[in-house]
């Protein structure tokens, strides 16, 4: 009788908070962008899907889920190779190890919006005045000057400079998973391999890659719903870019929302959003929740 | 442990070294860039060492600079100091709290509760955002620090409940069984043998929380508008949009908003670490 009161006592509070400000406020983001409130004012007027519709048919957005696959293709490809191959390197034992991984790791400690104001002048395309700079000034003095380019301010790179900082701040991350899971396998394991005959290469190829199938579906859902809602990172280093090629859904929401007063058409934006993600994070979240509980 | 030949350690070092210099080249930017005095910046020498160590790109970003018209990033800082520690404090209280009942108190709907919270940690703010601002404004804790501790207390709750239930799932129950037969209570066992059992999760916790709301910038810019309430990453974003403001002073404050977080994950990179993984649903 005390310990359900008291267990009540702990749990409610959070539980009505998660509620109301998770599920609540979701639904009430729904209910705004099924109404007609464009401007300063509140105006629940039903609209019914009408925004989705306009949405759907609008250039700009039609551009940030492009820029969003661009985005989470070249992110995730680059964070799930550079992760294993460090991660590869860092199982042999070398010395120093702990060195590297820290020098790897220190990126995720840092907010988007430093990486952002960093990368901005990094990638920075230079002017005829100024001569090269950052990266592009590196390439000319390792004579690669050939491969300079407008970074950001080239609507064809767009996007895919901003997955270039995203990859500098949080591979680390997938290279701390697949150690990890690297480090969980049993050497036995790896020894029977080899005293079958394979060779390195297929020892990993055969045996320590599917071992690692599901570290590289956590990293894949962990990241792709990152890079669904990646918003501090084109805030800090393009804004929306020429043509709208760094734009991407999260900053067109808080655009047309906050500075354009379109409420419900960034409630839709948002709702989009948030399937997305919610198709891409539902069933790991039951799947995980219900293996552990099996456990 | 393996024996690599020569040359492939030696390919694994080279490797490993190339990776080093892409990490560190940002860093080293922030770095020599903030010790530069205001004479030898420029762009074209971005990557040269300073002649010697300045502080004065730091000094304009702390103090700004009232000639050029811009505000110094010092108000802001210890805006972040004020919301940071009491947010994370509180979130990794009821963290513990949610996380105990959850773990060794399981009830009907448990298994439904859990995932339920979780996905708090999942959904994309911008979908609360519109809400969030109109209720903040009818509770008149609109554009206030408190305001914004709120909301990080509130979305604070899926990861730090997460981090305090798979620590406490590991306590035997065993423990909790002897404290029931010496007639304590859910309250009496938390107090007694649970708390007291917590400080690494608690570390965790408390990391990964000052870690993540110092670093924020969607809340901060959403909920505060006024310039002596933003927390640094929001001024700091404003220093850098700023066409009068000298790069290198941008970098001095763009330092000044790492330094703290950076300094933690040095100091306690064990800890960080586990934060991580937790946030990864492996436990």
């Amino acid at each position: 009788m005390w310990d359900r009161a008291a267990a009540t006592a702990m749990l409610l509070p959070s539980v009505v908070a998660i509620a109301v400000f998770v599920y609540g406020f979701v639904g009430w983001t729904g209910y705004v962008s099924l109404t007609r409130w464009n401007d300063v004012l509140p105006n629940y007027a039903w609209a019914g899907l009408r925004t989705y519709a306009d949405l759907f048919d609008t250039f700009r957005f039609r551009i940030d889920l492009l820029n969003t696959l661009r985005f989470t293709l070249a992110f995730l490809a680059g964070c799930l190779g550079v992760g294993f191959t460090l991660a590869v390197l860092l199982d042999r034992g070398l010395r120093g190890e702990a060195i590297f991984r820290t020098i790897f790791l220190a990126p995720l400690a840092i907010s988007f919006i430093v990486t952002g104001v960093v990368w901005r002048w990094l990638l920075n395309p230079g002017s005829a005045q100024l001569g090269s700079v950052g990266i592009n000034l590196l390439l000319e003095r390792a004579h690669l000057g050939a491969l300079r380019t407008g970074w950001y301010t080239d609507p064809r790179i767009g996007i895919l400079a901003v997955a270039l900082a995203a990859l500098w701040q949080l591979s680390g991350y997938t290279m701390a998973l697949y150690l990890a899971g690297l480090r969980s396998v049993p050497d036995e394991l790896r020894e029977a391999a080899r005293v079958d005959g394979a060779g390195e290469w297929q020892v990993y190829r055969r045996i320590l890659m599917p071992l690692l199938q599901p570290i590289t579906l956590s990293a894949v859902i962990i990241l792709g719903h990152i890079s669904l809602k990646i918003f501090d990172l084109v805030v800090a280093m393009t804004g929306s870019g020429p043509g709208f090629s760094s734009d991407v859904p999260a900053y067109f929401m808080f655009d047309t929302t906050f500075r354009g007063n379109h409420f419900a058409q960034g409630a839709a934006i948002a709702e989009v959003l948030l399937v997305l993600v919610a198709l891409l994070t539902v069933p790991y979240l039951i799947y995980s929740t219900r293996a552990e509980a099996g456990r | 442990m393996r024996r690599d030949r020569a040359g492939t350690r030696a390919a694994a070092y080279a490797v490993l070294a190339a990776a080093s210099v892409f990490y560190l080249l940002p860093l080293y930017v922030l770095a020599v860039t903030s010790m530069k005095s205001f004479a030898e910046v420029s762009l074209a020498r971005m990557w040269a060492l300073p002649s010697g160590l300045y502080f004065s790109s730091f000094a304009q970003a702390w103090h700004g600079n009232v000639a050029h018209g811009f505000r110094g990033l010092s108000a802001n800082f210890y805006n972040s100091v004020k919301l940071t520690v009491p947010a994370t404090a509180i979130s990794a209280a009821l963290g513990s709290m949610n996380g105990y009942v959850l773990a060794k108190w399981r009830f009907r709907g448990s298994e439904v509760v859990f995932p339920a919270i979780l996905f708090g940690m999942f959904i994309p703010y911008q979908s609360i955002l519109i809400p969030l601002v109109q209720t903040l404004q009818r509770l008149g804790l609109y554009g206030t620090l408190p305001g914004l501790i709120f909301v990080h207390v509130v979305y604070g709750i899926p990861i730090t409940t997460l981090i305090f239930r798979n620590y406490y799932a590991q306590v035997p129950d065993e423990l909790i069984e002897a404290g029931t037969v010496d007639g304590a209570g859910l309250w009496g066992i938390y107090q007694r043998i649970i708390v007291p059992l917590s400080p690494p999760a608690l570390v965790v916790a408390a990391i990964w929380q000052f870690t993540s709301i110092w670093n924020d910038f969607l809340f901060g810019v959403t909920v505060t508008s006024q310039p002596d309430v933003q927390p640094i990453t929001v001024a700091l974003n404003n220093l850098a949009g700023s066409f009068i403001v000298e790069w290198n002073v941008q970098m001095g404050g763009a330092l000044l908003a790492a330094l703290p977080t950076l300094v933690v994950y040095v100091a306690l990179g064990r800890y960080f670490m586990r934060g991580l993984m937790a946030g990864s649903l492996k436990g």
